[in-house]
C-alpha cells in the first residue's frame, strides 16, 4: 500500500535513500541540496539506518569517497548541486570509466556565474559527457520514484554506469507537495541487494581499479563504456515496466503530454513540465492541438524514440534551461535538432533558452511559445532558431 | 483547475511567513486536499521582504510557476506595505489580510485601489497575549484560514491540536499558548 504524504522534494530523495540504506553516504553540503545530507545525518543519529556516513572536505572528496567505497563493493551514494558538482568533474569521469555504479542526487542549480543559488540545469548539463546517466524529475513524485529505479539501472551487469538523478532546485526541492511514499519492505525488495560480480576486496579474485590504460587498450575500454550507455537504454524501460507492475507508476524514457494528434509541440526537461501542460490543458480547450514531450532520460538520450514522437509534428519549440555559450543554442536543442535530422518529414524546430538563475516560467509563458509555433508554420517564416524568454533586456523580444 | 486557491504571502526574513506557509500546507493536506506551500528565495537575511505561496486544491497541483494572481494575500509585516505592491493581481473576489493594530478602513487606502475584502488582524498582541512573545505565524495561519473558508473551521483547530502535540512533544507546554492563538485570532480577525 501506498502511503500518502507530504514532503519537499529534498525530502522525499532523502526517505528513498533512508528506505534503501545504501552502505556509504559522503557528504559535503552545498545549497539547494543541502537538506538532502541533513535529513539523512538525522537518520544515522537516529539508528535508522546502517550507513557509514562520510563527511568529507569537499564534492572532489565526497565523490572520491564514493568511488573508493563502490570499488570495495559497496553500494556508495552521495547528493550535491551547481559548483558541488563542478568541483567533482574530474572524478565524475572516474567513477564513469571505473564503471562504478555511484547514485548522485543532483539538485540542480545554476553554475556561478555571477553567483546565484536558484534553478537551471547549466551544472549537470555541464556533465552530460561525463559518462553518467542522467534522469530528470519533473516534481517530487518523479524525484523519489527515479531514485528508487537508479540502482537498479546502473548495477545492472549490462550498464555499471553511475547515475545521476536530478530535479530542479527550490522549484521541487523546497516546495511541499503530496506524494505516495511506498512501504519501505516493498522498496528494499524492490531495489535489491548489491551483488557485484568483481570488486577490489574480493579474496577470491581481487582487481585492481583505475589502473593507468596504454594507448594499445584504452579505446577498447572507452567503446565498452559507449556500448554500455547504449545498454542502459534498454535496462531504463525493463526497470520502468518492472517498477510500474509494482507500485503503478508508469516511466519510460519521456513523458507524452497531449502527443497523440499534436501539431505544435515543446520539448521541456524538469518542473516547467507541469506548467507547460496547465497551458497545454487551457489551449486545448480552446482548440489548438498542441502537445508536451518531457525528457526523463536525457543520457542516454532516446533520440530514434524522440524524433519518432515528434514525426507528426509541424513544429517544435525545445526549451534549455541552461546556455550552450556556442552561438547556436541549448544542450536539449542541439540533440533533439540532431534526433530529427533523419526524419523524412522535419517539423520545424526552434530552440529557447529560459529560467536561468531561477527566472521564472508562467503558464502563459508556454502559451506564448504556442502561439509562435502555429504563427511559424501559418507564415511559413521561422524566423529565429535560437533566443532567449523572457529576459530584462532592451532588446525586442521575439515572443 | 477552477477549484484551485492561490495564497501570496508577504514577510519579513524570520517572521515565520514560510513556516506559516508550510503549517497551511499541512493542515489543508491533512484536510485531504492537494497542496503546495513554497518559499521564493532571493538573497535571504534577517528583515529583508520575503514571499511564499500556497495552491490548495481537489486535484494533484501541476503548475511549478510563482503565483501571479493570487486569491488571497497574507501581509505578516505592515510595513511592507509601504515598499511592497502587496495586492498585485489579487482576485477581487478574494481578500487581503493585514497583521496590524489598526481597522480595515485605514488600511485600505494604503492597497493601491484594491477594492476586494480588507481583513485585519492584531498578531502581535494576540501572540502576547497567548505565547508571551511576539510569533506572528500561529495567528496569521488562523486569520487565512478564517477569512478563506479554504478548510472547515471546526476540523483546521482539530486538526492543529494534533500537529502542534506532535511538533512540540518536547515542550508541550507551548501547545496550549498556540491552541489559544489560533481560536483568539479566528474571533478578532476584522473585515472591513
Amino acid at each position: 500500500m501506498s502511503i500518502r504524504e507530504r514532503l519537499s522534494g529534498n525530502e522525499a530523495v532523502a526517505t528513498a535513500m533512508k528506505q534503501i540504506d545504501p552502505d556509504v553516504f559522503a557528504a559535503f553540503p552545498i545549497t539547494p541540496s543541502t537538506e538532502i545530507p541533513q535529513y539523512f545525518a538525522q537518520y544515522v543519529a537516529d539508528g535508522k539506518v546502517g550507513t557509514e556516513f562520510v563527511t568529507v572536505d569537499s564534492e572532489h572528496s565526497s565523490m572520491s569517497a564514493c568511488i573508493g567505497a563502490e570499488s570495495a563493493g559497496c553500494r556508495a551514494i552521495t547528493a550535491t548541486s551547481s559548483a558541488g558538482l563542478a568541483y567533482m568533474y574530474e572524478v565524475l569521469y572516474v567513477a564513469a570509466s571505473a564503471r562504478q555504479p555511484v547514485t548522485l542526487a543532483c539538485v540542480n542549480r545554476a553554475l556561478t556565474g555571477p553567483i546565484n543559488i536558484n534553478c537551471d540545469h547549466s551544472d549537470s548539463m555541464g556533465a552530460r559527457d561525463a559518462g553518467w546517466i542522467q534522469i530528470y524529475a519533473e516534481n517530487n513524485q518523479e524525484a523519489y520514484d527515479n531514485y528508487l529505479q537508479a540502482m537498479r539501472i546502473g548495477e545492472h551487469p549490462e550498464v555499471r554506469l553511475p547515475v545521476m538523478i536530478c530535479q530542479d532546485g527550490f522549484i521541487t526541492s523546497h516546495g511541499v507537495e503530496n506524494i505516495l511514499l511506498e512501504e519501505t519492505e516493498a522498496v528494499k525488495e524492490f531495489v535489491g541487494e548489491y551483488k557485484p560480480e568483481n570488486y577490489l576486496l574480493k579474496k577470491e579474485n581481487p582487481m585492481a581499479v583505475g589502473a593507468y590504460d596504454v594507448t594499445q587498450y584504452y579505446m577498447e575500454h572507452k567503446v565498452q563504456q559507449a556500448e554500455a550507455m547504449k545498454n542502459a537504454k534498454q535496462v531504463i524501460l525493463d526497470v520502468a515496466a518492472d517498477f510500474e507492475a509494482k507500485f503503478g507508476r508508469k516511466y519510460g524514457f519521456f513523458e507524452e503530454y497531449q502527443m497523440e494528434d499534436a501539431e505544435y509541440a515543446i520539448v521541456l526537461i524538469g518542473s516547467t513540465a507541469g506548467t507547460c501542460k496547465v497551458a497545454i490543458d487551457k489551449l486545448r480547450a480552446e482548440g489548438h492541438k498542441v502537445g508536451l514531450v518531457k525528457i526523463r532520460v536525457f543520457r542516454p538520450f532516446p533520440a530514434e524514440e524522440l524524433a519518432q514522437a515528434l514525426s507528426k509534428c509541424k513544429a517544435v519549440a525545445v526549451l534549455d534551461r541552461s546556455e550552450g555559450f556556442n552561438a547556436c543554442g541549448g544542450p536539449l536543442g542541439a540533440e533533439t535538432r540532431n534526433a530529427c535530422y533523419d526524419l523524412e518529414n522535419r517539423p520545424k524546430i526552434i530552440n529557447i533558452v529560459y529560467g536561468l538563475g531561477g527566472r521564472d516560467c508562467a503558464v502563459e509563458d508556454a502559451e506564448k511559445i504556442y502561439h509562435h509555433l502555429e504563427k511559424i508554420v501559418a507564415t511559413g517564416v521561422t524566423g529565429p532558431v535560437y533566443f532567449h524568454m523572457g529576459q530584462r533586456d532592451l532588446r525586442e523580444e521575439v515572443l | 483547475m477552477n477549484n484551485m486557491t492561490e495564497i501570496r504571502w508577504h514577510g519579513r526574513g524570520g517572521q515565520g511567513a514560510k513556516t506559516a506557509c508550510l503549517l497551511l500546507a499541512d493542515a489543508a493536506f491533512t484536510a485531504g486536499k492537494f497542496v503546495q506551500g513554497f518559499p521564493e528565495y532571493g538573497p535571504e537575511r534577517m528583515g529583508a521582504p520575503i514571499t511564499a505561496y500556497n495552491r490548495i486544491s481537489e486535484e494533484r497541483c501541476n503548475i511549478h510557476s510563482n503565483i501571479y494572481n493570487p486569491d488571497y494575500v497574507v501581509v505578516v509585516d505592515e510595513t511592507l506595505l509601504h515598499g511592497v505592491d502587496v495586492t498585485a493581481g489579487l482576485n477581487p473576489a478574494g481578500a487581503i489580510v493585514v497583521n496590524t493594530p489598526k481597522a480595515p478602513e485605514e488600511i485600505r487606502p494604503l492597497l493601491r485601489g484594491y477594492a476586494g475584502r480588507v481583513c485585519t488582524v492584531d498578531a502581535r498582541s494576540i501572540s502576547e497575549k497567548t505565547l508571551g512573545r511576539y510569533f506572528p505565524n500561529t495567528p496569521m495561519l488562523a486569520a487565512i484560514v478564517k477569512v478563506s473558508g479554504v478548510l472547515d473551521e471546526a476540523q483546521f483547530v482539530a486538526d492543529m491540536q494534533a500537529s502542534f502535540e506532535h511538533k512540540f512533544a518536547t515542550k508541550p507546554q507551548v501547545v496550549a499558548g498556540n491552541m489559544a492563538a489560533l481560536t483568539m485570532t479566528m474571533k478578532e480577525v476584522r473585515e472591513g
